[in-house]
Order: C-alpha cells, then sequence, then structure tokens
C-alpha cells in the first residue's frame, strides 16, 4: 500500500471508531435515561409498571395541596379533570407551583400513589407546557361528554 | 407615530439588505468595481437602520407606549428604567431585532477592520452576510414584527417583564450570547465567500481566524453568563442543567471550538480545508437550529417564551435553505479542496484532527438528546418523553476526558511530524507528576478516595503541567526566562491561556459535581441546621418593599466551626404587576467555595421550607471562562492578522506563509 493510502486509512479507522464508540455510548445512555410521559389517566389505568420512572403532567386541583407542618412533605392531586392522581413530593416546590396550574411530576408509582423526585412549574402563567396540555387534551378526547370546562380553563 | 417609523426603518433596512445580498455579489462575480465598492456604504445603511428600529422600540419602552403590542406584553409602568431598557430582548420580537442589529455590528465590524483584505473578498463576505440579514430582518416583518400595535383599544398598563428576567443576569447575558451566535455568521460568510471566489487558501484561513476566536470568545462568555445567572436566580443550585435550550449553545460551542482548531491547521498547513469550511458551515447551522428549538414551541423549557408554529417553519425553511445551498456550493467547489497528507501519523495535525472529531461526535451526542424527544414524538404517533442530564453526562464526560489527554499531546507535538519518543521524553514526568498528584491532592483535602475527584484533578494537573513544560521547552535556549517569555507569539501565549481556562472548568466542574452537598429542611425563627463544617441559624423574617414588589427577607446567621462568618438574607418577591412569585438566593461566594440559601414558602405556624447548598469550587466554572475566553482574544491581538492591505485574492495566494520553515508540506490548490 502506498504510504499515503496507509495515512488516509488510518485516519479513516481512527474516524470509524471514534464514531462507533459514540453511537454505543450514545444509544446506551439513551435507553438508560428516557423518562416515559404519562397521564393522569393512564396512571389511573394502571399503565405504570410500579417502580418505573415516569413523568405524569396535569392540573393541581384546586384546594388539593396538604402541606405538613412538621416536615417538608406535600401532597396534592394531579388531574386531568378525568382521573386524579395523588402525588406525594419531600422538597420544595417551585415558585410558579399553584392550585388549578398546570404541574409536571417526576419519579415513581406505588399502589396508584405517586412519589415525586422533582415537580416542575412554568415560568410563565399564560404558558401551558406540551405535556399538561397534551394531558388535558388527552382527557377531553376520550370524555364523550362535548362539555369542555377543562380545555377552556387550559388557554 | 414613533413605532411606524421603526416600522419604516425595518423595511428599509430589509431593502437595504436584499441590495448588499446582490449588488455587491454579483459585482465581485463579474469584476464590476463599482458593485463591489458598494459593498462598505450598503452595510453602513444597514446598520444605521437597524439602529434606528433598536433605538425607536427602546424608546417606546422607555416611554410606556402599552400601544405598542410587543411593549405592553413585556413592561409595566412601575418597572426599573434599566429593565425596561433591556425588555426590549425580553420577548420574542425584540429579541430577534436585537439578534439582527448585532448582524449588522458585525457587518459593521468587518467592514471597518478588513483593511488587509481584498475588496472583491469583502464585498462576497459582506454580500453573504446581507443575504442572512435579508433573512432575518423579513422573518421579522412576516411573522414577528416588534412594532406591531394594539389600536384603538391599548391597554392602560403593561403585563410586566417575567419577574425571573428582572435581574442584572439579563442584562448582560443575552448580549453576549447573541453576539457570539451571530458572530459565527462571520466565520460562515468568510467560507462561503471562500467557495465562491474559488480560492480556499491559507490567506483565506488567516483572515477568519481572528473573527472565529473573538465569536468564539463572546459564546464561551455569554454561555458561562447564562450558566452563572441560572444558577443564582432559577435557586436550584445548579448551573448546568442540559435544558433543551442550553443545548443548541453548547453545540454552537463545542463545533466553534473545533472550527477555531481546524482553522489553525488550514492556515498554517494548508490541509483540513473542506473539513474547515464544513465546520463553518455546521457553526452557523447550529446557530439556526438553536434559534428555530427556541422559537418554534417544539420544546418546553425555561426559555421557551412566546412560541408559535409559523415562526418555527420560516426558521425552518431558512435553516434547510442555507444548509442546502452552502452544502450545494461546498460539493460543487470540492474538486477545489483537494489537499494531500503533508504530515506523519505523529504529528500535531493527527491530534488536531482527533480533537476535531470529538468535538463534532460530542456536539453530535448533545443535538441527538435535544430532539430525540420531537423525533419520538413524530415517529410514535404522539408519545412524549424527555432525556434527562444523566444521558448527557455519560456521553459528554468521558468525551471530555479523552479530549483532554489529546489536548496536551497536540500542543507539545510539532506540525507535520513528531516523533513517540519525543513526546515520551517531553511528557513522562508530566504524565507522573500529574497521576501522582491527583491521587493524593483530593485524597488529603477531604481524607476520602474518590475515583472521579481523583481523575478530573489529574487531567486537570495534565494540562496545567503540559503547558509548563511546553512554556519551559521553548524558552530553554533564551537568555533569561524574562527574554524567553517576551519572545513567544502572542497567538501562543492566547492559545495556553485558554487552554489554562479549559483546566480551571474541568477541575471546577468535576469537583463541585462530586463534592457538593445540599440539604432540604423546614426551619421556625430560631432554630438553625448542621450542613458540613457550617451551622446556619435562622432569625425569621421581615416585610419589605421594593419598587416594583413586595418581599419577605429573611435573616440567616452563618457560623463556621461556632465563629460567625456573615449574614445572608435570601428573599421571597411577588411580583406587584403580575402577581408572580419570585425567589432571590442568598449566597456567600468564594474562591474555595459557595453557601447558597433559597427560601421556599411559609407554613401556617411560621416556619420557612428552604433549601441550602454548600458548593466547593463552584466559581472556577465561570473563572475558567473567563480565562479561556481572555485567552481567545489575546491571540485575536496577535500582530500577525494586521498586515498591509494585498490588492488581489492572487497576490495573496502568493504571499509567503507566516511561518516559512513549516509550509513545505503545503500543496498548490486549484
Amino acid at each position: 500500500m502506498k504510504p499515503h493510502r496507509r495515512k488516509k486509512l488510518t485516519i479513516i479507522a481512527f474516524i470509524a471508531t471514534g464514531l462507533s464508540v459514540a453511537i454505543g455510548l450514545s444509544l446506551y445512555a439513551l435507553s438508560n435515561s428516557i423518562d416515559l410521559f404519562f397521564t393522569p389517566t393512564q396512571v389511573a389505568a394502571g399503565e405504570v409498571m410500579n417502580g418505573q420512572r415516569v413523568r405524569v403532567g396535569g392540573m393541581v386541583k384546586e384546594g388539593s395541596v396538604m402541606r405538613s407542618e412538621e416536615s417538608l412533605h406535600v401532597e396534592f392531586v394531579a388531574t386531568d379533570y378525568a382521573h386524579d392522581v395523588l402525588i406525594r413530593y419531600d422538597g420544595i416546590l417551585p415558585d410558579l407551583f399553584r392550585e388549578g396550574q398546570g404541574v409536571v411530576v417526576e419519579g415513581t408509582v406505588a399502589n396508584g400513589v405517586f412519589e415525586a423526585s422533582r415537580v416542575l412549574a412554568k415560568h410563565d402563567e399564560n404558558y401551558m407546557s406540551v405535556e399538561v396540555k397534551a394531558a388535558l387534551d388527552a382527557a377531553e378526547r376520550s370524555m364523550s361528554v362535548p362539555e369542555t370546562e377543562g380545555g377552556a380553563n387550559g388557554s | 407615530m414613533v413605532p411606524e417609523l421603526g416600522q419604516f426603518a425595518l423595511i428599509l433596512s430589509f431593502c437595504l439588505c436584499v441590495l448588499l445580498g446582490t449588488l455587491p455579489l454579483i459585482g465581485a462575480g463579474t469584476g464590476n468595481q463599482l458593485w463591489i465598492s458598494l459593498a462598505r456604504p450598503l452595510t453602513a445603511g444597514v446598520f444605521v437602520f437597524l439602529s434606528l428600529c433598536l433605538l425607536i422600540l427602546g424608546y417606546s419602552f422607555v416611554t410606556d407606549d402599552f400601544s405598542v403590542q410587543f411593549v405592553a406584553q413585556h413592561s409595566n409602568s412601575l418597572l426599573p428604567i434599566q429593565y425596561k431598557i433591556t425588555a426590549v430582548w425580553g420577548g420574542h420580537e425584540g429579541s430577534f431585532l436585537f439578534w439582527t442589529w448585532m448582524l449588522a455590528l458585525w457587518m459593521l465590524a468587518v467592514s471597518l477592520f478588513s483593511k488587509a483584505m481584498p475588496d472583491d473578498f469583502v464585498a462576497r463576505v459582506l454580500g453573504i452576510m446581507g443575504l442572512i440579514g435579508a433573512g432575518y430582518t423579513l422573518f421579522m416583518i412576516a411573522t414577528s414584527n416588534p412594532f406591531d400595535r394594539v389600536l384603538p383599544l391599548s391597554p392602560a398598563d403593561g403585563a410586566d417583564l417575567n419577574s425571573a428576567l428582572q435581574d442584572i443576569g439579563f442584562i448582560i447575558h443575552p448580549p453576549s450570547l447573541y453576539m457570539g451566535y451571530v458572530g459565527f455568521s462571520v466565520v460562515f460568510a468568510f467560507a462561503i465567500a471562500a467557495l465562491l471566489s474559488g480560492r480556499l487558501d491559507s490567506a483565506w484561513a488567516r483572515w477568519s481566524r481572528p473573527w472565529a476566536n473573538a465569536a468564539w470568545a463572546i459564546l464561551t462568555i455569554g454561555i458561562a453568563l447564562g450558566s452563572w445567572w441560572a444558577y443564582y436566580e432559577l435557586g436550584w443550585g445548579g448551573w448546568w442543567a442540559w435544558d433543551p435550550v442550553e443545548n443548541p449553545p453548547m453545540i454552537n460551542w463545542l463545533l466553534g471550538t473545533a472550527l477555531i482548531h481546524s482553522l489553525a491547521v488550514t492556515e498554517k498547513r494548508g490541509v483540513f480545508k473542506s473539513w474547515t469550511v464544513l465546520l463553518a458551515i455546521m457553526a452557523f447551522a447550529s446557530s439556526l437550529l438553536g434559534t428555530f428549538i427556541t422559537r418554534s414551541g417544539l420544546l418546553t423549557s425555561v426559555h421557551a417564551f412566546a412560541s408559535d408554529p409559523t415562526r418555527g417553519v420560516y426558521i425552518l425553511g431558512f435553516l434547510g435553505l442555507v444548509i442546502g445551498g452552502s452544502l450545494l456550493l461546498f460539493a460543487l467547489r470540492a474538486p477545489l479542496m483537494k489537499s494531500e497528507f503533508g504530515f506523519a501519523s505523529v504529528s500535531r495535525e493527527v491530534f488536531l484532527l482527533a480533537n476535531n472529531i470529538i468535538l463534532v461526535v460530542a456536539s453530535a451526542a448533545i443535538l441527538l438528546g435535544t430532539l430525540y424527544p420531537m423525533v419520538y414524538q413524530a415517529v410514535s404517533g404522539g408519545e412524549l418523553i424527555s432525556v434527562g442530564p444523566p444521558y448527557f453526562n455519560t456521553i459528554f464526560v468521558p468525551l471530555m476526558s479523552i479530549l483532554v489527554i489529546f489536548l496536551v499531546l497536540g500542543a507539545i507535538s510539532r506540525w507535520k511530524k513528531t516523533s513517540v519518543a519525543y513526546l515520551k521524553q517531553q511528557l513522562r514526568n508530566v504524565a507522573i507528576a500529574s497521576v501522582v498528584l491527583g491521587l493524593i491532592l483530593p485524597l488529603a483535602l477531604t481524607l476520602e478516595f474518590n475515583v472521579g475527584a481523583s481523575i478530573a484533578t489529574a487531567l486537570g494537573l495534565w494540562i496545567v503541567l503540559g503547558i509548563v513544560q511546553d512554556i519551559r521547552l521553548k524558552i530553554a535556549n533564551k537568555p533569561s526566562v524574562l527574554a524567553g517569555l517576551r519572545s513567544l507569539a502572542v497567538a501562543y501565549i492566547g492559545m495556553q491561556i485558554a487552554h489554562f481556562g479549559f483546566a480551571v472548568i474541568l477541575m471546577g466542574a468535576a469537583l463541585t459535581s462530586i463534592y457538593s452537598i445540599e440539604k432540604s429542611v423546614l426551619l421556625s425563627p430560631g432554630q438553625g441546621v448542621d450542613l458540613g463544617h457550617y451551622h446556619f441559624q435562622f432569625d425569621g423574617t421581615e416585610h419589605l418593599s421594593g419598587p416594583n414588589f413586595e418581599a419577605e427577607r429573611a435573616t440567616f446567621q452563618v457560623l463556621r466551626d461556632g465563629e460567625f462568618v456573615r449574614e445572608l438574607h435570601p428573599e421571597k418577591r411577588v411580583y406587584v404587576a403580575s402577581m408572580s412569585p419570585s425567589t432571590e438566593m442568598a449566597i456567600d461566594a468564594g474562591f474555595t467555595r459557595d453557601l447558597f440559601i433559597t427560601l421556599g414558602e411559609e407554613r401556617e405556624s411560621g416556619a420557612w421550607s428552604m433549601s441550602i447548598y454548600i458548593k466547593p469550587l463552584v466559581r472556577w466554572v465561570w473563572l475558567g471562562s473567563i480565562i479561556m475566553a481572555l485567552g481567545a482574544i489575546v491571540a485575536v491581538l496577535d500582530k500577525r492578522y494586521r498586515r498591509l492591505k494585498v490588492k488581489t485574492l492572487a497576490q495573496a495566494a502568493a504571499e509567503p506563509e507566516a511561518t516559512p520553515g513549516v509550509s513545505g508540506g503545503q500543496t498548490v490548490t486549484g
């Protein structure tokens, strides 16, 4: 083989090795850190496996927020106006967490109760996160009643 | 009346951009000197009218003209004056105008500081930037006009600026980030101009380098400021979250880093030409992609204010046009970019190539993680997923570690050919010292062994000691150390400063991630909590009224091993106009550690929930970024880039290399 060909080949081999390592790493990392998104209706239907890390989006039900006076423990209900999910959280709620507003929680489900490791509320009050909107839309579609209070609330 | 003048100025800017994007380009193609000479005056015109737009929008904010929709949405009569002015970039329309103005500023800079370049080349560069400007101004006129009015029923008062944006970070972060982002369009324009003229030689690379370095330095500062701002404003104690909108600047930064190194090889050795051009196109495309991601509303994040699908479609179309057009041109000109492999398999070129590949792979991996949720949603029929920080860390951390190893090898080895024995001889002691110290130092300071901390320290020291060794080698034959240091090229000093900054960031980022501790507690006034060596005593809260907010201000006494350190005052604010709450962190910043308190909410009993953090070395992340940017600026100042004017490209190509000794392997192209 001519020397410059060999150099070219070395470099190509080098690039190919680098790329395959990177792709391998990427796929491995992706498979471990994807959080699937569920709606309260799906959680209520038991679609989430125990211990599986998921995200759930919905509206914080009015009057459902219970704060402990002794610890950071908080419980509230996330709803898509079709089904409710009880959320438990030990930590500090974000500034924009409010009753009647959209919320996205990250965590695991055990016996119908959601143990949240992270609670996200959006920065702009006029703006609803894609996830919350998707949950409400899905619930709306599944309800045969044309009355859609939830949709009006979410605009 | 005044906003209509702004509208008029915007339309005029668009017309001037179209002229600038056509006449000088045609002139350069046909050799029409008159049309070529139009480039600089037209650039000045674009700059003047876009500045006028910006001034008028600023005027509307300062005079509380709420009949302008953008002002009504992003300001309020109570808003302090500095935020009224900076609210210009507090929303989509205004920030896009600001962005376009930045482009005009870069264009003006190119037209002023291009005395060393032939006029036809400058005309091409400015023409390309004019075309980009035409795309941006048309986008504003068509989909996001900042001067749109709410008439006849204009609101009495504005909706106020998002409370999270009312902060010094917001005054300085967007301008620097945009400036850096947009700066890569200069390098892109240089690359396209070189493709158009068909002369891709080392002169082109030499002209591009200062611009690439300047854009890169400003982008570095912009990203660091964003990280610093998120750290003290968003209140979760983190400085990087792999947020979908943080990622595009990072992708751009990685590609930009690859680009400035690849440009160095192209200038010095005349190789990697096509790769450099491709990187310039990719870096620019990634900045457009960043805009697309932010504006289209496809991703949810803290940055996703004011999103609109039609805007997304427009930007996507523009992106397709730019990438498609440039790649087509690239393909047509590919035969001109042949360069032989004039270097051995162990040489600086090879190490720089390796670094380039790592940087591009890292940016591709980040892009994959950022876009994956969108693609997944499209493919699966609407199922939503999110990709978390673990993905990004799993990929980014090992890649950067490998990068660091090559960094030192590349810096110390020679162009064209380096013997393995030479590298071993130069770096054996450096390697041993960094590994040994990397094992000992974290252990000695914390009395605990941690693999990650040892690796990070060793890698950081590998860079630092590598720099020391390289400089020692360079000045070994000089009469004194001082004389030796004086003899070093300015650009070389800049490079070593930047590399040192990278070492500081690396150690800061890794060690703060490993050693940070935090605690969330519920405290009543009079209670305290211990964390690490510190004791935090909560003395209760008091009410406070600001210009446009009401606040609860807490007082904490911080003690270290029983000794009083200082008082800290975190706040919980409610902004009056929007009724939106905002948390103001209290931070005791230090070179070795930050103490950080963020308030949660008050319970009925009067107790407050709060989080307390101790973050060692977190400042190093931003300090290192500043050092790194400083290095790039120093490199820009090298005299080499400001040589006498050459009249034509042919002359520029015939001109001898800056370092004639190493140009032997260069092949003539065309």
